[in-house]
């Protein structure tokens, strides 16, 4: 017997025939010993995933299958369990935490109700001793008032607090092996940092094995043992978390690394005093409306962005931060005017476009375009590439011709072969229709962009091709950028100076770096603690 | 294109159905070649069993070749069915866009409008309006249409509801578009496999609907259909069964054929779907 918890030898997972590659997983070998963390980072595609359901006897057959290889835990081979011993094994000796909470939490069923499932499965409890441990463990993870939140449904918690309640459950019956899929990737940063420190709290309170499965390099510096970076289905590179991250010595490995924008915000650059945009007083609210004939309570209220004064000089990027709910999109949507404001001026060459009619409108909607988040939703899918980027031109007058031919230039200028013109965008890679997005936004040569968290759905070697695109572009076109962000490493590397949102207000804005070296508001403070691997940052910059 | 003709073959019996459709179309296309003459000319020969005195399928009381009936009478069921879905389709995406594009208030102008329509049974419905108008074809088409419209207008409404607000169409907002074009140009060709779907079904019940209003005499006297010879024939159902009979089954067969089709389109439209089986 070796003191493995776990040892995968030779994994190989199938994939059904016709896919883009034959194998999923490929001589996968992986081992875990009690009261380790194991980081497995990779892209979206590399296989990540499906091994930590390969482990738990959750492939999705008949499609996907172990093909060969052997897994075992505490020396019994997984790939050979009868589905009632895997039943057996889940949940009591590997359990599992997912990304979204809200979808791996039942929403008609309490918490409650969900832990005390896990307890009648496996152990032999009555349902008073049940109900304790329940409140035992929701008080283990730090929730508060754990006898009202046993009786609570999954929408009345907030995203941190059902991330709880999941690690709680996953934890009930103190398993061997925790695997964690991406925990904490739909959470803000600060919500963030603290489930981290609660799965490292617990792993030593349990001396479990946690395999966690990430993309991030930042929560990997933050809580890994050891390490092992995947690309299409291979690992290549493992080895302990300083080894990996300090010296890392696979190439993909470097790539993606060197990819991870750093901490330290670049140098500031030379600015003119010109302001090109400006907000006064921007205010924008919710609901609060009434049905037709009036019955009925009204819609809740929701201000969304208060009193919000910002400006935007000529040439700069200025980066608006907030973690989600602190109406930085709403903001960047008043200022473009898809949604219309309260109240407030929206100061563009000496006009407020904020109260402009449509029609008055359309000649403004040139100087200012957007990019959007979603890659995949922000083109049209029944649309050619072609016809997407020259439309904006032809609406605004140009002829056909000439948007088309400056329509090509701007594919290139994007990075993309000109055949792309006349293809559809499902053709494209996430990061090639960030591409054609931004291409639609240049062709009305506008002198401001907005863009909305451009980058945060791509994967981080692609986020870096894209975010320098994006400056060069800038540099090129002597653009003025409002760069809506959560993410404050993307932050650093792009923003001149940053306005920090939170509940609707700006609370602080300054020069990045002014704001990351001494920051004045306790929130912006908060925020940037909460970054995940400030320290490994510090020791390569030095 | 090829790719989805794949899609759709992998289905048997979509492609059986469309097999029958096209079987029907073209007897229907046919009828004034192999049955020149009016179907509605009597014979000497009434009540003839199939077979007898040269009536393939049989005559009816007064001696009118039931073959040529249901041939002529393909001809009547299908363009009805084509054209009071066409408009329907037609009214009810003008509806859906505008109440699903807009929202609030028109949106409820809108849906109580069409919720007025849905809360009288359809086919009752449909009797009214042609025992009001005058059986002729056009009441017949505009009675069908009036009473289906309203299921494309809702389903419309919620591709717009959910379509609206994707991040393409607030960049179409960015380039100053028109919410026309908007509607027409970029989010219309997004629902369009939904509503093929739908439309291709309403043809059947189309059909359907022509042939029970036919059959309660509420068709157009003058114009050959299926149940007007079911109509007339059913008091003669016990002495000659085939009168009844052979277009009934015709209905049935198309009226099938045109549902597997249906199935077979929303299934090669919406290949996620597919996955159930």
């Amino acid at each position: 017997m070796t003191d493995n918890l776990l040892k995968i030898v030779n994994l190989d997972i199938a994939l059904p025939d016709g896919s883009e590659r034959e194998l999923a997983v490929e001589n996968l070998n992986i081992d875990l010993s009690p009261g380790e963390t194991l980081c497995i980072v990779g892209e979206s595609g590399s296989g990540k995933s499906l091994t930590a359901r390969a482990l738990m006897g959750l492939l999705p057959a008949p499609h996907v299958r172990v093909q060969q290889g052997s897994i075992s835990f505490c020396g019994e081979d997984l790939t050979q369990a009868s589905e009632p011993r895997m039943r057996q094994i889940r949940g009591s000796e590997i359990s599992m935490i997912f990304q979204e909470p809200m979808t791996a939490l039942n929403p008609v069923m309490t918490i409650g109700t969900q832990i005390d499932e896990v307890f009648r499965y496996h152990a032999e409890m009555s349902s008073k001793e049940r109900r304790k441990r329940a409140i035992q463990l929701l008080e283990d993870v730090h929730l508060p008032d754990p006898k009202q939140i046993v009786a609570a449904y999954p929408h009345e918690l907030s995203g941190g607090q059902r991330q709880r309640a999941m690690i709680a459950m996953a934890l009930a019956l103190e398993p061997k092996i925790l695997i964690a899929d991406e925990p904490t990737t739909a959470l803000d940063v600060t919500t963030q940092a603290q489930i981290l420190k609660l799965i490292n709290e617990m792993q030593t309170m349990h001396k479990s094995g946690v395999l966690f499965i990430t993309h991030d390099f930042g929560v990997v510096a933050d809580i890994a043992d050891r390490v092992a970076v995947m690309q299409y289905g291979r690992v290549v590179e493992t080895g302990t978390v300083d080894k990996v991250l300090n010296a890392p010595e696979h190439p993909y490995t470097k790539a993606l690394i060197s990819s991870v924008p750093s901490l330290i915000p670049r140098a500031s650059r030379p600015r003119s005093e010109e302001i090109v945009l400006s907000g006064q007083k921007i205010e924008k609210s919710f609901g609060g409306g009434k049905s037709l004939f009036g019955f009925g309570k009204p819609n809740r209220f929701v201000l969304a962005v208060k009193d919000v004064n910002l400006e935007l000089r000529r040439g700069e990027t200025l980066g608006v931060v907030g973690e989600s709910g602190s109406g930085k999109s709403t903001l960047a949507r008043c200022i473009i005017r898809l949604l219309d404001s309260n109240s407030g001026k929206i100061m563009l060459d000496g006009t407020d476009i904020g109260s402009l009619g449509r029609s008055d409108m359309r000649p403004f909607r040139a100087k200012i375009q957007m990019i959007f988040q979603d890659p995949f939703a922000s083109l049209n899918p029944r649309i050619k590439v072609g016809q997407i980027i020259s439309q904006g031109p032809i609406i605004q007058g140009e002829p056909k011709e000439r948007a088309e031919a400056r329509a090509r230039e701007l594919l290139e200028i994007v990075g993309l072969d000109e055949r792309a013109f006349k293809r559809y965008p499902h053709e494209f890679s996430g990061g090639q229709r960030q591409r054609i997005g931004i291409a639609r936004a240049l062709a009305l040569d506008p002198e401001i962009l907005v863009a909305d968290e451009p980058v945060s759905a791509l994967d981080v070697s692609i986020q870096a091709q894209i975010l320098k695109l994006l400056d060069e572009i800038r540099e090129k076109m002597n653009l003025s950028m409002l760069f809506i962000t959560h993410d404050l490493r993307v932050a650093a590397q792009v923003c001149d100076r940053l306005a920090v949102m939170r509940y609707g207000e700006i609370v602080e804005t300054g020069a990045t770096k002014d704001i990351f070296d001494s920051p004045k508001h306790s929130y912006t403070r908060d925020l940037l603690a909460a970054v995940p691997g400030q320290n490994w940052d510090r020791t390569t910059a030095v | 294109m090829t790719d989805f003709w794949k899609r759709f073959a992998r289905n048997r019996q979509a492609v059986l159905g469309l097999i029958i459709l096209f079987l029907v179309i073209f007897v229907a296309s046919i009828a004034n070649i192999i049955y020149p003459e009016d179907p509605f000319l009597y014979s000497k020969f009434p009540l003839s069993a199939p077979g007898e005195n040269g009536f393939l399928l049989g005559s009816d009381s007064i001696g009118r070749d039931v073959a040529s009936g249901i041939s002529h009478g393909a001809k009547t069921s299908l363009l009805i069915g084509l054209i009071a879905t066409l408009a329907a389709v037609f009214i009810g995406v003008i509806f859906g866009a505008f109440a699903g594009y807009y929202g609030g208030f028109v949106d409820d102008i809108l849906m109580r409008v069409t919720e007025v329509f849905q809360t009288i049974p359809s086919f009752v419905f449909a009797i009214l309006l042609v025992a009001i108008m005058k059986p002729s074809i056009e009441s017949v088409v505009i009675a069908i249409t009036v009473v289906s419209w309203p299921a494309v207008a809702r389903l419309v409404r919620g591709e717009f509801l959910g379509l609206k607000n994707r991040e393409f169409v607030q960049a179409c907002h960015t380039l100053g578009m028109g919410d026309l074009r908007i509607m027409l140009a970029e989010i219309l060709p997004n629902c369009l496999s939904p509503i093929i779907v739908i439309g291709s079904l309403m043809v059947a019940t189309a059909i359907l609907i022509e042939s029970g209003l036919a059959f309660l005499g509420l068709g157009d006297p003058n114009v050959m259909s299926w149940g007007f010879i079911i109509s007339d024939g059913r008091s003669m159902l016990r002495v000659a069964w085939w009168i009844c009979t052979f277009p009934g089954i015709a209905i049935l067969i198309t009226v099938l054929a045109i549902n597997l089709v249906g199935e077979g389109l929303n299934d090669a439209l919406n290949p996620r779907l597919r996955e159930r089986n």
